[in-house]
C-alpha cells in the first residue's frame, strides 16, 4: 500500500473517530473498508463535519455531491489523494 | 464499535439500508395566506401568520423560487398554507420539480389529471362533533368523497383530548374508504376550552394511539416509538423543546449553543422572502409543542445516538420508514 494513502487512512479515521465520538476503535483498528453508511451509520450532516475537518487538514473542498460516493475511509482517502495531486 | 449490522438481524439489516441513503431535506411553504375554513386552533391563524406577509402573486416567481430551492439542496416540499388548493399554479411550480407533499383540508379536490402522483394529506381533527366544533363543519363527508380510494392520499388525522376513547371508530371509517391514516396531537395554541392535554390524558393517548396500530396496521402509518416520543416528549435521555428542535430555521436561527444536527430547514411565506421561526407557531411554547414533523426530524437526525441497542436502532428504523412513506420516498 502506498506510504501516503496509509497515512491519510490512518489520519481519517482518526478524524471520523473523533467527530462521531466511536468506543471501541482506534485509527489502527479501524477497518478502512467498511461502509461508512451501512456499518457505521453516518448520515450526511456527519459527512458534512467530516468535509470540514478534512477541508481545513488537507486544504481541499468536498463537493456535497460527491457525499454519497464517499462510503469507505480507503475511497476518502483516494479521493483526498486524486485532488491533491490534480491540485500539483 | 457497535455497528449496524451487529445491532440487527437480516430482515432489520435490509430495512435499515432501503432508507440509510435517502437522506431527506424537507423544508416548508406557505403557499397562500388564505383559507376556506376557519379552525379554531389552528397555528397559522392563531399567531397571526397569515399577517406577516403579502402573497406572491407572480407564478413565474415562484418558479423561480422553487429552482433556488433545489440548488440549497431541498429534496422534499411539504405545502402548507393557509389551504394550498386555492392557488393550484403554486404548487404546480414544486410539483414539476421536486417530490412534493401538499397539506389540504380537502375540501377542493386535487385534480388528478394535472398532479397525478403527488402525495396528499388531509387533515381529519376527529368525529362529526369535534369537526363541528373545531371547524364549523364535518370535512370528512365531503373530504370521503374526494379521495375515497386515491393511492396517494391519507388522512392527518390530530387527536384532541376529546377523542378518547373515538381513535377507533375515526379510523374504521378512513379504512372503509380504502384511505391511509397518520395520527398526530392538537397542540391547541389558541387555548380552546378542553382540547388541552393533561398528563394522565397524554397517558392514555399513547396507550391508545399503540392499540390502533395494532389494530389496524395497514390503515394506520405510525410506529409505537414515535407514539411514545411524542406523547412524553422524550428520546432516549434527552427532553423535547427549543434547544433540541430540528425544525427551526437555519438562517434566523440564533440559538447558543446551535444544535449540530440541522438539515438546512427553512419555513418559507408566501411571499417567498419571509421566513418564519419554525416549522410551526412562534408563539408555541416549545416545551409542550406537539408537533408530529418536529418530533419525527428530531428522532431522524439522531440516528448515531440509536445506534446504541438493538430495540434503539429498530426504533429509529421505524420512524425513518414512517416519514419515508408519509411522503412517498418508499412504498407503503
Amino acid at each position: 500500500m502506498n506510504t501516503d494513502i496509509s497515512q491519510t487512512i490512518t489520519r481519517i479515521a482518526e478524524i471520523i473517530i473523533n467527530e462521531l465520538k466511536l468506543e471501541d476503535v482506534t485509527p489502527e483498528t479501524f477497518d478502512a473498508d467498511l461502509d461508512l453508511i451501512d456499518e457505521v451509520g453516518v448520515d450526511s450532516m456527519d459527512l458534512a463535519t467530516i468535509a470540514l475537518v478534512l477541508r481545513d487538514e488537507y486544504g481541499i473542498r468536498i463537493d456535497e455531491d460527491d457525499y454519497p460516493k464517499l462510503t469507505t475511509i480507503r475511497i476518502i482517502a483516494e479521493y483526498i489523494d486524486n485532488k491533491l495531486k490534480s491540485d500539483d | 464499535m457497535k455497528t449496524v449490522s451487529s445491532l440487527l438481524d437480516d430482515h432489520w439489516y435490509e430495512r435499515y439500508k432501503k432508507i440509510s441513503r435517502l437522506n431527506i431535506r424537507s423544508s416548508i411553504y406557505d403557499v397562500t395566506d388564505r383559507c376556506n375554513l376557519r379552525c379554531k386552533g389552528c397555528f397559522f391563524f392563531s399567531s397571526g401568520e397569515h399577517e406577516r406577509a403579502s402573497e406572491e402573486n407572480d407564478v413565474s416567481k415562484w418558479h423561480a423560487f422553487v429552482e433556488k430551492e433545489m440548488d440549497r439542496g431541498v429534496n422534499l416540499a411539504i405545502l402548507i398554507g393557509g389551504e394550498p388548493t386555492l392557488c393550484l399554479d403554486r404548487i404546480e411550480a414544486f410539483y414539476q420539480r421536486l417530490p412534493t407533499f401538499c397539506a389540504t383540508n380537502g375540501l377542493i379536490k386535487v385534480p388528478r389529471d394535472r398532479f397525478p402522483d403527488m402525495m396528499v394529506g388531509l387533515s381529519l381533527w376527529g368525529d362529526e362533533e369535534d369537526e363541528i366544533a373545531l371547524r364549523g363543519k364535518d370535512t370528512f363527508k365531503i373530504t370521503s368523497a374526494n379521495y375515497a380510494g386515491d393511492p396517494h392520499a391519507y388522512y392527518l388525522y390530530t387527536i384532541t383530548p376529546k377523542q378518547l376513547g373515538k381513535t377507533g371508530k375515526i379510523i374504521q371509517k378512513i379504512k372503509d374508504i380504502g384511505l391511509k391514516v397518520h395520527m398526530q396531537l392538537l397542540s391547541n395554541d389558541e387555548g380552546v376550552d378542553g382540547f388541552s392535554w393533561k398528563p394522565e390524558e397524554l397517558i392514555a393517548v399513547r396507550a391508545e394511539m399503540d392499540a390502533m396500530l395494532d389494530a389496524y396496521p395497514e390503515t394506520v402509518i405510525s410506529s409505537k416509538y414515535y407514539h411514545k416520543v411524542i406523547t412524553t416528549g422524550r428520546m432516549l435521555d434527552r427532553k423535547f423543546g427549543w434547544m433540541e428542535c430540528p425544525s427551526v430555521t437555519e438562517p434566523i436561527d440564533k440559538r447558543d449553543p446551535r444544535p449540530k444536527r440541522l438539515t438546512n430547514f427553512i419555513r418559507w411565506a408566501s411571499d417567498l422572502e419571509t421566513m418564519h421561526r419554525c416549522c410551526t407557531s412562534e408563539t408555541r411554547d416549545c416545551s409542550t409543542c406537539k408537533d408530529g414533523a418536529a418530533h419525527m426530524s428530531w428522532v431522524m437526525v439522531n440516528k448515531r445516538a440509536h445506534i446504541n441497542t438493538t430495540e434503539d436502532l429498530q426504533n429509529w428504523i421505524e420512524v425513518y420508514e414512517m416519514f419515508a412513506k408519509l411522503y412517498q420516498f418508499i412504498p407503503w
